[in-house]
């Protein structure tokens, strides 16, 4: 049942959508829905309190222009492509960055507390990008965000044009001829399958569940509901493209991020001259008998060094195989007060150093997936019905993305889903609440999981709940295992080896139907890794160092009958705009 | 380090309860109630780790917190007693209900129907990092849920609103924060300690107060 125990107020003559996943993408999908009058389900395992986008920090990128530096949405365009090595659709980047400028608009007249300085906007240096085009509310942009736009939603909640399934998880996709007509969730707290009809919009974050305890993101995005999508034949792209941050820090049970924007605002990276390769990290002081300290990324990139791309500087780091350190103590007074009062707190309490006088040790940890769904430029999936946005899809990105264009993506990437749903036709959108034929809306209670025999889903149920400790372990497993295969830089030899390990523990183990498809995933992670014989932006092949031209195509995952299959797809070329600008920008790509 | 977790499990919210002991050793000093929980079949809820979602707010012996923010080493005790938050209904072992405050805000309208003004941008930051985790309604003497009193969890995101919100939008949100919070609250301000998020809940309370109660919305808007 929906929250509040009642029935769905989308009762059988109205026309609604369902959108799986409740973070920023969700949220701003479902507000572009309501606008146009058609209801939404909000589907989301918890709160979108709980959502991962409520960790983003640094900022969201938008060529605003307001820092005197005349920034254009061109530049936005070929920073984003040029960080992504060219791998991402530039149609869709140059609608993502025409439409950043108002975006960001937007969420200010929701209340975001954007810095400002007598009352004008602010932005911040970040990775990759020459002008300072982060919009922030100091190191907490993706929370602040967030509460904007919980609210905004509530409004359309309490006027029943949205209802919430907040303790809901995604179970499976209805198909019906190779089309989605639905979706089966399971209400956590009574223990329920229901069936929701209509397309679906899945929203459902990154793949962290196959990482356990290795990335910067939540335990709630278990990579389940990636799994299950594998296994139903929707096609996934780009998955080696795996981001790791250059900075974060091992904690117990994750990794702690350390915000970009602690470099957007004059951190520097470093190590010692003589420290011994790799030592224990810890807290340091002076560089005493550990010689001089050693700005290596300014010393091969000039200046900028400390804000090349989040591919560039991690592969340094892993290469230069000494502990790097965060050196933030020339920052200002000012700075620290107003700018990254948060992130200063932050450290402190986890790794009980004050950032601001003493050096903070750093290593790269996964951060984003910059692979997933796979979807066009309108964000749909190879099945109809079917569309997917924010970073559950292979959307903006390509091989790496820039800091500040995940929440921008997440905004962007849920509007343009729901206006292609609309425009495709998948409900009726005239606000009058008739049904057209095909987009009937009915919900159906499925009897009791626990009752159902013989398919399996009793076991469904406990797969995220109360599983077993045997299951903890092989999850354990296989992260153990995509950690070996999917490190920073990879071989032939090293991915042969883990898709090895992992054919091993397939076959030793008894493991459940759900587990079956989270190895089914891993897998495609590690042949899509060995297919791309090349390095390119976060994908770093030792045994094929070059780039290939000819290599600049999508990978592209599939699933029949258990096998996965690997391919590559063009590109699309970049259009001429129809209203006569082309990419190099006329009048329309100013802000 | 070697621990005990006590914890009082149950099956359903009908079944009748029990305590159960997991042992948790560890040599991480770093470890928190969090990561001795993931070692057992219990069920709780969880995502960011690192108080940054309210998600897994429970009593830990017998004080309400959030359980990746609190270390095992800071625990004197070698038995940790942990129960479900109690203001809420139980689903299953540590796992519990909270769409109440959901409810609550919808009922009293926190939103926005017109455009934000800018300024009290610091007051509108230190307002939206309410975690919703419901720590402070566990402690509220006067917070009952199904009561009218709606508890600083809705103070926070209301105080948002105040900070932001347009001229014309000021009666209505005056309105409900005097029948949701300002009428029910005893000012106790047991919630201003146990906020896992350190909301400045006094000052929040204070200005919001002051504009909405008292009609000095003047004094709030030059705040920052």
């Amino acid at each position: 049942m929906p929250e509040d125990g009642g029935t769905d107020a989308m009762n059988q003559n109205t026309v609604a959508v369902n959108i799986v996943g409740a973070g920023l993408a969700g949220l701003s999908a479902a507000m572009t829905f309501v606008r146009e009058g058609v209801r939404v389900r909000l589907i989301s395992f918890q709160p979108s309190e709980r959502a991962q986008s409520n960790l983003a920090e640094g900022g969201i990128n938008a060529a605003l222009n307001v820092m005197g530096e005349q920034d254009t949405i061109r530049e936005h365009f070929l920073d984003t492509m040029k960080g992504g090595c060219e791998l991402a659709d530039p149609n869709m980047v140059r609608n993502l960055t025409q439409a950043a400028p108002g975006l960001v608009k937007e969420m200010d007249l929701l209340g975001v507390p954007f810095h400002r300085e007598q009352g004008r906007m602010i932005q911040r240096n970040f990775g990759g990008q020459k002008k300072k085009r982060t919009a922030y509310a100091k190191s907490s942009t993706g929370k602040m965000l967030m509460a904007a736009l919980i609210d905004a939603v509530r409004r359309y909640e309490a006027a029943g044009l949205v209802t919430r399934y907040p303790h809901h998880r995604f179970e499976r996709l209805v198909l019906d001829r190779g089309a989605v007509t639905g979706v089966v969730i399971c209400d956590r707290f009574r223990k329920e399958q229901i069936r929701l009809d209509g397309a679906v919009l899945m929203a459902c974050g990154g793949m962290n569940g196959l990482f356990a305890g290795e990335t910067t993101g939540t335990t709630a995005n278990t990579a389940d509901a990636q799994a299950e999508l594998l296994a139903q034949g929707i096609e996934f792209s780009n998955l080696e493209f795996l981001q790791y941050h250059p900075t974060t820090v091992s904690i117990t049970g994750k990794r702690l991020l350390i915000s970009e924007a602690a470099r957007g605002e004059g951190g520097r990276l470093f190590c010692y001259e003589k420290e011994p390769d790799m030592p224990e990290a810890g807290k340091t002081g002076a560089g005493g008998e550990r010689g001089r300290r050693i700005y290596f990324l300014e010393d091969k990139y000039g200046e900028r060094g400390n804000l090349m791309p989040r591919d560039v500087i991690s592969r340094e780091m892993v290469l230069l195989g000494k502990q790097v350190y965060l050196d933030l103590t020339g920052l200002s007074r000012e700075t620290w007060a107003v700018r990254l009062s948060d992130l200063r707190e932050e450290i402190f309490h986890y790794l009980g150093i004050d950032p601001a006088r003493e050096y903070v040790p750093v290593s790269p940890g996964i951060h984003y997936f910059m692979g997933g769904i796979l979807v066009d430029e309108q964000h749909r999936t190879n099945l109809s019905g079917l569309y997917a946005a924010g970073e559950c899809a292979c959307a903006y990105h390509g091989a790496n993305r820039l800091g500040g264009n995940s929440l921008l993506g997440a905004i962007f990437g849920g509007r343009k889903a729901a206006l292609s749903m609309m425009a495709d036709g998948r409900l009726a959108a005239d606000g009058s609440g008739e049904a057209a034929a095909e987009g009937r809306t009915r919900v159906q209670e499925l009897p009791e999981a626990g009752a159902v025999t013989g398919e399996g889903n009793g076991e469904e149920y406990h797969r995220t709940g109360a599983e077993g400790k045997e299951e903890n372990q092989i999850r354990g497993k296989i992260t153990q295992i995509l950690m070996e295969g999917m490190a920073p830089l990879r071989d032939q030899r090293t991915l042969e080896s883990a898709l090895k390990k992992l054919d091993a523990l397939a076959e030793a183990s008894e493991a459940s139907a759900c587990l079956k498809q989270t190895m089914l995933l891993a897998r495609a992670f590690l042949l899509s890794a060995l297919a791309r014989r090349e390095s390119r932006g976060a994908h770093t092949r030792l045994d094929y160092p070059e780039t290939d031209a000819d290599l600049q195509k999508n990978t592209v995952v599939s699933c029949a009958d258990g096998q996965i299959r690997i391919s590559f797809r063009q590109i699309p070329a970049l259009r001429p705009q129809t209203d006569g600008n082309s990419k190099s920008g006329g009048k329309g790509d100013r802000p | 380090m070697k621990k005990i977790l006590h914890i009082l499990r149950r099956e359903s919210a009908q079944a009748k309860p029990y305590w159960e002991d997991f042992s948790y050793e560890t040599a991480d000093e770093g470890a928190t109630v969090a990561t001795a929980l993931a070692s057992t079949p219990v069920v709780w809820e969880h995502s960011c780790l690192q108080r940054r979602c309210g998600a897994c707010a429970m009593v830990i012996n017998r004080i309400p917190a959030l359980a990746c923010n609190t270390r095992l080493s800071e625990i004197a005790s070698d038995v940790i007693r942990l129960e479900p938050l109690r203001k809420f209904p139980v689903i299953e072992d540590l796992l519990v209900d909270r769409s109440v405050m959901m409810q609550n805000l919808r009922r009293l309208s926190v939103w926005m129907e017109e455009e934000a003004r800018t300024g009290s941008e610091e007051m509108a930051f230190e307002a939206a990092r309410c975690l919703q985790c419901g720590l402070c309604l566990e402690v509220c003497p006067n917070f009952a849920a199904g009561g009218t009193f709606a508890g600083m969890a809705a103070m926070a995101p209301m105080s948002r609103l105040i900070a932001r919100l347009s001229e014309g939008e000021r009666k209505r949100i005056a309105r409900d924060y005097k029948k949701g919070v300002y009428s029910g609250c005893g000012k106790s301000l047991a919630c201003r300690d146990i906020c896992p998020a350190q909301l400045p809940i006094e000052d929040l309370l204070v200005k919001s107060n002051a504009a909405a109660v008292w009609n000095r919305w003047k004094g709030v808007m030059k705040q920052n």
